[in-house]
């Protein structure tokens, strides 16, 4: 890290968020909107597959899988349908970018979704959006509705006679939607429910036939990348996770919110710009990428937040949702709350995530309340071990990695838990950034399993 | 060790099918596992190849009948592929071994050999156990328990669990027949998938998600379709406040398509085959009200047989103890009804061991006019008494019904011919017709195994005229829809889209009863009168019928069509479609085959061909056999109003055309000899009634409708005797040696007389009565009517729980006829023949106007009986007063 050149803020996705009614079409058109739609619509679509491809693009949604060789996966045109899916069914734990970006400048979205469907031969878009997000709904609906009568959208998208449609269609609720094939059926009418690959989406995904799943942040990256040229996104970032992204610091941190910087910005330099841990605190740990992604110290404040440098350093980058814990959290604690999220939004597909789910909450339950057992931070491990890379999908596997993740730093924490409740060593309310209730015998689910529990 | 295997075990896992090769042949792959090298046909699952060298991988939800889930992750392994370059590379997670099929190359490592592969299945069936109650000792499954074996095999001695688990209700009532014991569900999701891909039936589901996923029908509380008061507060089941859904109660929001969906409990109809997912379940969450509780499968004999109810002629097992059938289920036969049965056919035994069951030979105390009881050799002089001195009168007809074994009605038909010196002998207890008999003599008789299950699923197109697939051979319906699901087509000439054709995805080709005979010959490329279907259906349905390996299926019902057979006989020469019959009763099929019809001899033998009567005779070892031409079922029936004597066999003069007159005949007859398993309607005026066994009770075949002899041994060995052995003793009496003593040197022997090589008889001659369109009139509608899988037959009796999955009666009309005859939609209809009237629910139906479907012998509908009209008779309908249906009275007490 010595020769580090100092990191800046690139808005890119945000660069007119603050402008008045930012989500209207005449503001997006104020600051160029859509003049990157013309500029693909003349280009042979191979040319855009090409330039994404050479951006160094990758998904935004976690995973981190090269967007250009995405859309590469799919069979040569047959003549017949074949689909665009953006994913915002963003509900993570601490991941909070796609929502903002979304309400700030639905267009962006909008005009990703032109570009994609003309780079891939598909006349029909769909965009899953979190149910939840009513708000959001309104204003994507009202979005295309704009782009629709302005000729961005529709059957003869900017008089090229390109058919380009989009449908906005609200979720009802679950996590597991998420997972692109889960978010498939839920699309169809049917259970949302992970599908057995192969086929895969790009062969034969939505009405099973050839399907992008792609993220609404790698989507709206893309009129920028046409914009101003694979060369530029390559330059910006690092070599391998090339680019820019939008940062989400949440929990105890001074100014919270969206930081859109180059991929490998340090957590260190994104506090610097968010002012700090609250004031009179100091980092305990945090999530570099959602509740999914094994969580760091103060030892890792200089860890390049990009795939390879978070990977090498045993996490993931995942959503890039920096989720800070200063010292007067307890981690059993915030580690129980998210498995009590694993545990609710487990789909019940497959026995590991779904059983495993149910007992890892109720271990952490009685390790919360001060009455674990001497073994339990063993089968906790045990357990988590049996779920990772035996459950169906990766929401097994990221219900373990907050668990496994933080006994590696803090099992001390969880052995205190034999004795003494984690509302006495951490209590509640000295970590609590609004008002809370008392909490001195323990939060109300815990107090009513601890009375179940003879 | 190398091991090269022929082919899968099995029929194609998972339905995925062995992709065959450039020469047909099937591509083998080379795969190792746990270090042994086979050859498995590309496609083959790596858990099924595993299998193949004695490997067997734990596993929930996998069957090779449905497809792959991956859900229960019980199968994990070890599995490395090799790259382009020829380096093994293994896969970083254990991955599900009933998902992932061979690849050249592949390497898998089971719990044999990989500790990661071991500890994952260790770690899996550990969580599957973590909330699955302990009452092993009280379930229906221990014992017989793939969880409770492999939870012995590959899990954990102690449990860690120390929290709380998750319980239920106990338990769910999914149909009278079916209960759902949720906390025991492991949701494995195969009887889900069962419903969904085999029988295509909304039965169950999965509903909620992580660990408040359940199995269950529609649920208005669950799904919080209930109004905000009735919503539980906690979606984490906790149980104890929960109550259980009165059958018929609680499902009405899920009803919106009125009373022909529901069921005689007056739940929403749901399956004829849910049986099967009460045996596939790999534990005891779904179980069967009839035997829930009432056995431990250690203490149970297991006795393969074949059942006795239609002419599908599935595989079972009866399981039994100290002389009882406790118990019965699917056999695993891929040819025929792969692992599948119906619910008749699993639960409809209780008939055999019902209080009227005969045990001791009856004759009529011809001082009182009562039957009493006697021994076997009164009753036997009786019998041969009675029927010498009516043989020296009037003669003696034998009406043998169809639901004799093969050796029983060859026994019958040679008793007639030998003994009774008469070719009256028909085993039609239904309507019949004498083109149907020319019919039978001329493709049917002496055929061999024609049209197979096989067959089906490789035909392009398939007509099914005068066939309800899943009312009448519902395993025919089962493949019918596999293939449908692989791109077969299916056409029905019938008054509306049956639910097995739907399922099977048939487009129907609307047909008034009677119009059948037309529509065949306009198949076969004949000007006709102008039809219910459209000239452009017609030509369509040619086209499909003239590609190679196109079927036609005709039923039964198709001999109260005039000119249908030989229509079908025509339409079939035209267009180049094989043509196969389905009869609905077990027996018939080889019925035909013994000569239990007053025109054939074994062996599709034309009884006016004297080479044919002299080739009989000689392997009978008399001079002669009658040669006057025999009468058919109705007019033996005439007959006997004139005096004939009768030797019956298992008839119910219910399901005769006309139950009066068959009465009256048996009332007039010089004599009558029954030979039944229970009190029937006969015995009213036998004068004497040998009992004889139910199937479960003897040795016998039956012929499937494929012509495919399905032998069986007695699952229950009693003293009770087959029909053949009883008519071996009756003819001794009468001073004639039957040889019908032994079942296996009676099929011997009809193997021996075997085909016939002269001329068959002639096929029914072309326009042998008028081709009838019939259509309904300002009087009246035209009658459709055909029995449903599950109604008033007596072999269903005794099941209360099998009775309350029943359809519930309706008439169907279309809205027009509705509208023309002042009948309210939601409302009953009075439908009126000469004899009397049945009063059911109106199902306003999309169908032909002018015509009215009923079914034959439903609770509360009687057509035969009640009505006295067939399919193709104008009836009567008019307006009744709603009230509430008949239910099932009883059924759950």
């Amino acid at each position: 890290m010595t020769d580090r050149q100092p990191v800046t803020l690139t808005p890119v996705l945000s660069r007119f968020w603050d402008d008045a009614r930012s989500w209207t079409l005449d503001t997006y058109r104020d600051h160029g909107g859509y003049g990157a739609l013309r500029t693909a619509l003349d280009l042979d679509p191979a040319a855009v597959v090409d330039a994404v491809k050479a951006s160094g693009l990758r998904g935004r949604g976690g995973a981190g899988f090269p967007t250009g060789m995405k859309w590469g996966f799919l069979p040569p045109p047959d003549g017949r349908p074949r689909y665009l899916v953006v994913n915002a069914d963003e509900s993570e734990p601490g991941t909070c970018k796609d929502t903002p970006l979304l309400l700030a400048a639905p267009h962006l979205l909008l005009e990703g979704v032109a570009i994609t469907c003309h780079a891939i031969g598909a006349e029909r878009a769909f965009i899953y959006l979190r149910g939840e997000l009513l708000h959001v709904h309104r204003r994507l609906l009202r979005a295309v509705e704009e782009a629709e009568a302005a000729g961005y959208l529709g059957d003869d998208v900017l008089g090229t006679g390109r058919r380009i449609g989009v449908v906005v269609h609200a979720g009802a609720g679950a996590y597991i939607c998420g997972e692109e094939t889960a978010l498939l059926d839920s699309l169809e009418g049917r259970r949302g429910q992970p599908r057995l690959k192969p086929p895969f989406p790009a062969v034969a995904g939505l009405y099973a036939r050839p399907t992008v799943v792609n993220n609404v942040e790698s989507i709206a990256s893309v009129p920028s990348i046409v914009e101003h040229g694979a060369d530029w996104f390559s330059g910006l970032g690092t070599e391998k996770s090339t680019g820019y992204g939008l940062f989400s610091l949440s929990g105890h941190v001074t100014r919270p919110g969206q930081y859109e910087a180059p991929l490998g910005i340090t957590l260190r330099e994104l506090l610097d710009m968010a002012g700090g841990v609250r004031a009179g605190h100091r980092l305990k740990f945090w999530t570099p990428g959602g509740s999914s992604t094994p969580i760091f110290t103060d030892a890792h404040l200089d860890v390049p937040l990009d795939f390879e440098a978070v990977g090498t350093a045993g996490s993931m980058l995942g959503t890039r949702a920096l989720q800070i814990f200063d010292e007067t959290t307890s981690v059993v604690r915030a580690v129980l709350r998210w498995t009590e999220f694993y545990e609710h939004e487990s789909c019940g597909k497959c026995t590991p995530c779904r059983e495993g789910t149910y007992w890892l909450a109720q271990i952490l339950h009685r390790l919360e309340a001060g009455r674990g057992t001497a073994e339990d931070v063993q089968t906790l491990l045990d357990t988590c071990d049996n779920i990772l890379g035996r459950s169906f999908c990766a929401l097994g596997d990221g219900a373990t990695s907050p668990i496994t993740s933080a006994i590696q730093y803090f099992r001390e924490e969880f052995e205190a838990g034999m004795h003494t409740p984690a509302w006495e060593l951490f209590p509640y309310e000295r970590s609590a950034t609004v008002p809370v209730g008392d909490y001195a015998a323990g939060p109300p689910r815990s107090r009513e399993l601890a009375g179940s529990v003879a | 060790m190398t091991l090269v295997t022929g082919g899968p075990a099995g029929p194609p896992p998972g339905g995925v099918p062995a992709v065959p090769g450039a020469a047909g042949q099937v591509e083998l792959v080379p795969v190792l596992i746990d270090g042994i090298e086979l050859t498995v046909p590309r496609g083959t699952l790596v858990i099924r190849a595993a299998e193949q060298v004695g490997i067997a991988i734990p596993r929930f939800c996998d069957h090779p009948l449905l497809e792959p889930a991956g859900a229960c992750r019980q199968c994990l392994v070890e599995i490395a592929t090799p790259d382009r370059e020829g380096n093994l590379r293994w896969m970083p997670k254990p991955q599900a071994s009933c998902t992932i099929t061979v690849s050249p190359g592949m390497v898998v490592r089971t719990q044999e050999t990989s500790e990661v592969a071991d500890k994952a299945q260790h770690g899996v069936m550990e969580l599957l156990l973590l909330n699955h109650p302990l009452d092993c000792p009280v379930c229906d499954k221990g014992g017989e328990c793939p969880l409770q074996n492999q939870a012995m095999t590959n899990g954990r001695g102690e449990t860690r669990f120390l929290d709380r688990k998750r319980t239920f209700p106990k338990p769910i009532r999914i149909s009278t027949q079916v209960l759902l014991d949720r906390e025991r569900c492991i949701l494995c999701q195969r009887c889900t998938r069962f419903s969904q891909e085999i029988a295509g039936d909304p039965f169950i589901d999965l509903q909620e998600r992580g660990a408040g996923q359940q199995i269950g029908t529609f649920s208005p509380e669950l799904l919080r379709f209930a109004t905000r008061d009735d919503r539980p507060g906690d979606r984490r089941p906790t149980g104890g406040d929960e109550t259980l859904d009165p059958p018929g109660e609680a499902h009405a929001l899920g009803v919106t398509e009125g009373p022909a969906e529901l069921d005689e409990s007056g739940q929403p109809f749901s399956s004829y085959y849910s049986g099967n997912t009460i045996q596939i379940c790999p534990v005891g969450a779904l179980t069967g009200a009839a035997y829930r509780f009432r056995a431990r499968p250690f203490d149970l004999v297991s006795s393969p047989s074949v059942c006795e109810h239609c002419a599908s002629g599935c595989a079972i097992r009866s399981d039994h103890r100290r002389g009882l059938v406790l118990r019965r289920l699917a056999g695993a036969d891929p040819a025929v009804n792969e692992e599948w049965n119906c619910d008749k056919g699993r639960w409809a035994f209780q008939y055999a061991q019902a209080p009227d069951r005969l045990r001791v030979p009856l004759v009529r105390d011809p001082d009182t006019g009562q039957l009493v009881e006697t021994s076997w050799p009164d009753a036997l002089a009786t019998a041969a008494a009675g029927l010498a001195a009516a043989h020296r009168t009037h003669g003696v007809g034998v009406l043998v019904g169809g639901r004799a074994t093969v050796e029983d009605a060859y026994a019958y038909a040679k008793f007639a011919r030998t003994v009774l010196d008469t070719n009256d002998i028909d085993f039609r207890a239904r309507p019949h017709s004498a083109e149907e008999e020319a019919f039978l003599g001329h493709v049917v008789a002496g055929s061999g195994l024609g049209v197979t299950y096989a067959d089906l699923e490789a035909a392009p197109a398939v007509l099914l005229v005068a066939l309800d697939p899943q009312e009448e051979s519902p395993i025919l319906a089962l493949r019918l829809r596999k293939a449908a699901r692989r791109g077969l087509r299916v056409h029905d000439a019938a008054p509306f889209l049956t639910d097995g054709s739907r399922k099977a995805g048939a487009s129907l080709l609307p047909t008034v009863p009677g119009e059948e005979s037309a529509l065949l010959r306009a198949m076969a490329g004949e000007a006709t009168a102008p039809l219910t279907v459209t000239p452009e259906q017609v030509d369509a349905v040619r086209d499909a019928l003239g590609a190679a390996g196109a079927v036609i299926l005709v039923g039964e019902r198709l001999a109260g069509v005039p000119g249908g057979f030989r229509a079908a006989l025509d339409a079939s020469a035209a267009t180049g479609a094989r043509l196969a019959w389905v009869p609905r009763r077990a027996g018939e099929r080889g019925a035909v085959e013994a000569g239990a019809l007053p025109g054939l001899l074994p062996g599709g033998r034309p009884i006016g061909d004297a080479a044919a009567r002299v080739d009989v005779a000689a392997a009978w070892g008399v001079g002669t056999l009658p040669s006057a031409p025999g009468r058919d079922t109705a007019g033996i029936l005439a007959a006997a109003e004139a005096g004939l004597g009768l030797v019956v066999g298992g008839v119910d003069p219910d399901d005769l055309p006309d139950p009066a007159q068959a009465r009256r005949a048996l009332a007039a007859a010089t004599v009558v000899v029954s030979l039944e398993v229970r009190a029937s309607a006969v015995h009213d005026h036998a004068d004497v009634v040998l009992p004889v066994a139910p199937t479960a009770e003897k040795a016998g075949a039956f012929l499937d409708w494929e012509g495919r002899l399905r032998p069986f041994a007695p699952a229950l060995a009693t003293d009770a005797l087959a029909d053949h052995a009883i008519l071996d003793e009756l003819a001794r009496e009468l001073g004639v040696e039957l040889g019908a003593a032994d079942t296996a040197a009676l099929r011997a022997e009809l193997a021996s007389i075997g085909g016939w090589d002269g001329a068959r008889p002639p096929a029914p001659a072309v326009g042998s009565s008028a081709v009838r369109t019939a259509r309904g009139s300002a009087d009246g509608v035209v009658l459709a009517t055909w029995p449903l899988l599950l109604d008033a037959g007596r072999m269903q009796d005794g099941e209360p729980y099998l009775a309350g999955t029943a359809h519930r009666a309706v008439a169907r009309v279309s809205a027009a006829t509705a509208a023309r005859h002042g009948l309210a939609a939601d409302g009953h209809v009075r439908v009126s023949g000469h004899l009397g009237d049945v009063v059911v629910p109106l199902a306003v139906t999309e169908m032909p106007d002018g015509v009215v479907w009923l079914p034959t012998n439903s609770r509360g509908c009687a057509v035969r009986a009640g009505l006295g009209a067939a399919a193709g008779d104008l009836v009567r309908l008019s307006s009744a007063p709603t009230g509430t249906p008949a239910r099932l009275e009883g059924a759950l007490t």
